[in-house]
Order: C-alpha cells, then structure tokens, then sequence
C-alpha cells in the first residue's frame, strides 16, 4: 500500500483519536469521566500498529513522527493514575509511616546514635568547659539564644500572635528544608545526611549546656520539650532516609546502582512523607504552645506524653491489619 | 539509525515509541523561565503580605517554602508533567515507560534536587546528565523519570502533488528513506545546494531537471494522485491492499 493510500484510509480515525486527545488534555484530573471516549482503546490499538507497519513500510519520517507521537499523547493519557487522595493520606498515618520507619530501622538507629552521640560529646565538653561555647558558635549566635531563655532578658518583650504566625512560617521554611536537604544530601554517599545529624546533635549539646550553665535550665527545657519529640525525631528519621539511599549506592547488593537507587528511594518515600507532617506538626506547637507561660510542671508532664505517644506510635502504629 | 537523544520504549501494546530526551540547556532555561516566575510571585505577594507586619512575614516564609519545594512538585504531577517553564520550551517529565508522572515519582525528583545543586549551579546534576545515557540528573534516577521534548506540531501530511516517475533502479530500503528524508528537508536547504544533492543521484542531467527526477520519484513512492495523462501511462508497481509489508 502506498503512503498516500495509507494516510488516505486512517485519517478519520487519526483526527477522532486527536480531537479526543485534545480534550483530555486540556481539561482538569476531576471533569475527565465526563468527556465521552467511545473507540478510544480501539483507535489507540489500531494506531499502535499502523505506527509498526508505517515503520516497516519506510513511509516518510515525517508520518512516522507524527504516528509516534499520536501513540505517545494516548499513551500518557492511558496510563494515568489518580487515586483517590484522603483514603491513602488516613492509611498512611495509620500504617503506612511507622512501618516503613520500622523496616528501615537500621538506618535509623545509625542517625540517631550520630545526632545523640555527638549531642552528649559537646554537652559534657561544655559542661566541663564553659569557654569551648565560644569555640563553636558565634556570639551573634549566642546573644540570640540568650535573649530568648535568660530570665532577666526575656521579660523585656512580650510575645503577641503576630510573633507566634511569624515564627510559625519560619519554622515551616527552615526546619522542613532542613529535612529535605538532609535526605538529599544522603545520595553524595550518606556524607551529607551524616553532617547534618553531626552538627544538629553538637549545636543542641553546646546551647543545652550553655544554658544550663548560665542557670537557664528550666525556662530552656520546658520550652522544647514538647516540640523537640517531633522535630528531633523527624530531622532524625530524615537522616536515616538519607543514609537508605548512600548506602544503596555504596552497597548495591545484587542490584546495579541504579536499581539500588530507585528502590532505595522508593522505600525511604513514605518516611519523607511521614517527616514533612511531624514537622508541621512540631512548627504548629512550637509557634502555638511552647511560648505560653505556663507552670513548668504542666508544660513537662505534656512534653513527656507526647514523646511516648509519638514513640509508642512508631514502634506499635499499624502492627495489626494486612500488609506487615 | 541511533541517535544518542533519543530513546526507545515499548508499549505494552508492543508499538516502538521514540522519546526524544531533553539534555541540559533546554532544561536550564526552563529552569530560568521557573525561577522568573517564582521570583515575581514572591516579589508580589511578598509586598503585599508585607502589610500585616510580622503576621505577613510569617505568610511570607511559608509563601517562600511552598515556592521553593512544592511549585516544581504540584506543577509537575498535576500538569502533564510539566512546570510552566517546561511547558514554554515544549519539555515535560514522564516515567522512564513511557507513562504519566506519579505524584511519588514528581515528589522523589523534587526533593533529591539540592543533591544535583552541590555545590552549586546544578553542577551534580550537569555531571550526572552528561555521564547517563539517558540524561537523568540524580533526582531522575531515583525517580525513575525522563525529561523528554514534546512533539512540534506536525500534521503528517506530505506533498503529493507533481508528476510521477518510477524509479529506473532496483530501490532499497534506505534508498527509499534518503529519497524522502530529502523530500522533507528540501525546503530548508537552498536551491542550489538541492541541485547539488540532486546530481550525485543523476551526474549525467543537467541540476534542474536532476532535481525534478528526484522529486518525482519521490512522489511516484508515496503515492497519491498523479495528473490524469500521467497516471495512465504510468508503470504499476506493487500492488495495493494491506496485507503488503515489503518495501513499496
């Protein structure tokens, strides 16, 4: 059959398939079941082989771009998946978040022993040695800091909402990008996931001390406690997501790289998933509770419940049910 | 013939599809044409949120976090794959079958950026493209995903108006792809390079009538409608019906 002949017969159905193309492109995920798709298997089909036989016959190139390019319209239309999103997000957090943390305990455990190993390290340098402060941070840095805890510095403002939303906005943008960097910076061979978790656990060490060294113990404790169980934990976790994927280019076990990669970074997905709602989570009690002057004992008693709540729900959360 | 941009795929149909793979610099002016808008959406609102005092700047660095990690993220899974830079340099992001962006898959991309950006100016990631042969920065590899060109627009319609004239010799396969490879092409080289081209099949006529030969025979091989003398007198060759495969 001749090219011309060719085009000649197809083209009606070329011209349906494209019209209904065009409509499913143009238009949003949710009005889609409205436009009608009646022959569209059909025509796909029959396009994908008459892209195999204009292949075979030599046709001109340019029909043959065009053909393949028709395939690929229908083909990205075809294959798309959306489910639906509410029912997953509840599985997730009722499941889906503390087994995955849980399958990748390892890795974990290796994040958290960097961040607590490295906290108690410059705690007790600066216990021992109240100057080696000034060898680590800055003073800018320490003026700050002291300006918020110090008893006698902190009663020269008041906090009002508009400091509570600022500082809530600011959480959100740095303590969030902080965790995403840390699982990106895993994939240089878990070097950059290591630091992070290194420095994080020196430079709360060295404050902690600090403060308790200038008698500013309590009003210091009784304000992280209760947002440190999600923040600490999910900048953890994130280091362990991290470290997932160096270790998978490093140690690819039976796998090349490049499948090691792309499993590890499914298997660590959830996990990010899982350390973006704790951090929104940690900036809303951070901007929200942990300022509110409250008695001490209250403030304690509610932080410690949160950091069992939060750890009973990582080691028990989603045991029971299909999938583990 | 292999060309190292593009890549085939197959369908679960079992049809071949080419995807031409975008490298690094259409991908960087996308990037640009992103990073323009972003700025100018934070710049606006950033001015306006300025306003309500310390409130704002808390809008504000939460407008700047959603910019900076969820504009590339959203646009690509719920666009086509394709960010409005993208979409302005015809680029979008797909899985490497061929199939539409997941959310996952948009996400994973996403975060491993930083890593492609060490130390700075996407350095990684440029290194990463031009050491895979499929152009993937290291966020794609994780992600399994593609950066492909989207087609032009073409109508796949070819000019069969002219005279006929068979072949005076046994053609081949890929005779018969030059023939119409020059055929596309003939309209952006100029005439006299045409001539030329054309007289390395016939030496022997004088260009113009070398060039007239061919397109002739380059009709005569797709087909379509010959003038109404011509068409009598000209020789059949091959026969018509689908069931043909060989070379026509």
């Amino acid at each position: 059959m001749k090219q011309a002949q060719f085009e000649q017969r197809y083209r009606p159905g070329w011209q349906q398939l494209e019209n209904q193309l065009q409509q499913l492109e143009a238009l949003r995920v949710r009005k889609r079941d409205k436009i009608s798709l009646d022959g569209f298997l059909d025509q796909y089909r029959q396009l994908c082989h008459q892209l195999a036989l204009s292949t075979e016959r030599a046709y001109s190139l340019e029909l043959q771009q065009y053909l393949n390019d028709l395939v690929l319209r229908a083909h990205r239309q075809l294959y798309r998946y959306n489910p639906p999103l509410m029912a997953r997000l509840g599985n997730f957090l009722a499941r889906e978040f503390p087994r995955a943390v849980r399958r990748q305990w390892r890795w974990h455990l290796i994040s958290f022993l960097c961040f607590s190993l490295s906290l108690a390290f410059t705690w007790t340098l600066v216990q021992q040695n109240p100057d080696m402060i000034y060898s680590m941070v800055d003073e800018n840095g320490i003026t700050q800091i002291e300006d918020m805890y110090l008893p006698e510095r902190t009663a020269e403002h008041t906090r009002d909402s508009g400091d509570d939303v600022m500082m809530f906005g600011h959480y959100i943008q740095n303590n969030i990008g902080i965790a995403f960097r840390t699982f990106a910076g895993g994939l240089l061979l878990g070097i950059g996931a290591l630091l992070v978790e290194l420095f994080n656990g020196a430079f709360f060490g060295a404050i902690a001390a600090h403060l308790l060294n200038a008698g500013a113990g309590e009003p210091f404790f009784s304000f992280v406690i209760t947002h440190g169980a999600p923040e600490l934990t999910a900048i953890m976790l994130s280091g362990g997501a991290g470290l997932r994927l160096g270790w998978a280019i490093l140690v690819p076990g039976p796998m090349s790289r490049l499948a090691a990669l792309r499993l590890a970074a499914r298997d660590a997905l959830p996990v990010m998933y899982g350390v973006f709602c704790l951090l929104l989570l940690a900036a809303f009690i951070e901007a929200f509770w942990s300022p509110r002057q409250l008695d001490v004992s209250i403030k304690y008693t509610v932080g410690s419940c949160g950091w069992l709540a939060l750890y009973l729900y990582l080691f028990l959360g989603g045991r029971r049910g299909a999938g583990e | 013939m292999q060309i190292d941009e593009q890549l085939e795929v197959e369908t679960p149909e079992g049809a071949l599809l080419t995807l031409s793979l975008a490298g690094p610099v259409p991908r960087a002016l996308a990037y640009s044409i992103d990073l323009a808008i972003r700025m100018v959406i934070y710049g606006i609102l950033g001015a306006m949120l300025a306003i309500f005092g310390k409130f704002g700047m808390g809008l504000a660095a939460i407008l700047a976090f959603f910019l900076e990690w969820f504009y590339p993220t959203l646009f690509e899974a719920f666009r086509n794959g394709q960010t409005p830079g993208k979409k302005a340099m015809g680029l979008a992001v797909i899985h490497a079958n061929g199939s539409p962006l997941s959310f996952n898959g948009s996400l994973i991309r996403n975060l491993l950026r930083t890593a492609d950006i060490f130390p700075m100016f996407y350095l990684t990631g440029f290194v990463a493209c031009l050491l895979s042969s499929r152009q993937q920065r290291l966020g794609d590899m994780a992600a399994n995903t593609l950066v492909v060109h989207l087609a032009d627009k073409h109508d796949g319609k070819t000019l069969t108006a002219g005279e006929h004239l068979a072949p005076d010799w046994h053609l081949s396969r890929d005779d018969q792809l030059t023939l119409l490879a020059y055929h596309e092409r003939a309209e952006q080289l100029s005439p006299q390079r045409r001539q030329e081209l054309a007289q390395l099949a016939y030496p022997e006529l004088p260009a113009a009538q070398a060039e007239w030969t061919l397109a002739a025979i380059t009709r005569h091989l797709i087909g379509g409608q010959a003038p109404a003398q011509q068409a009598a007198d000209r020789p059949l060759t091959g026969t018509t019906g689908d069931h043909e495969t060989g070379a026509v």
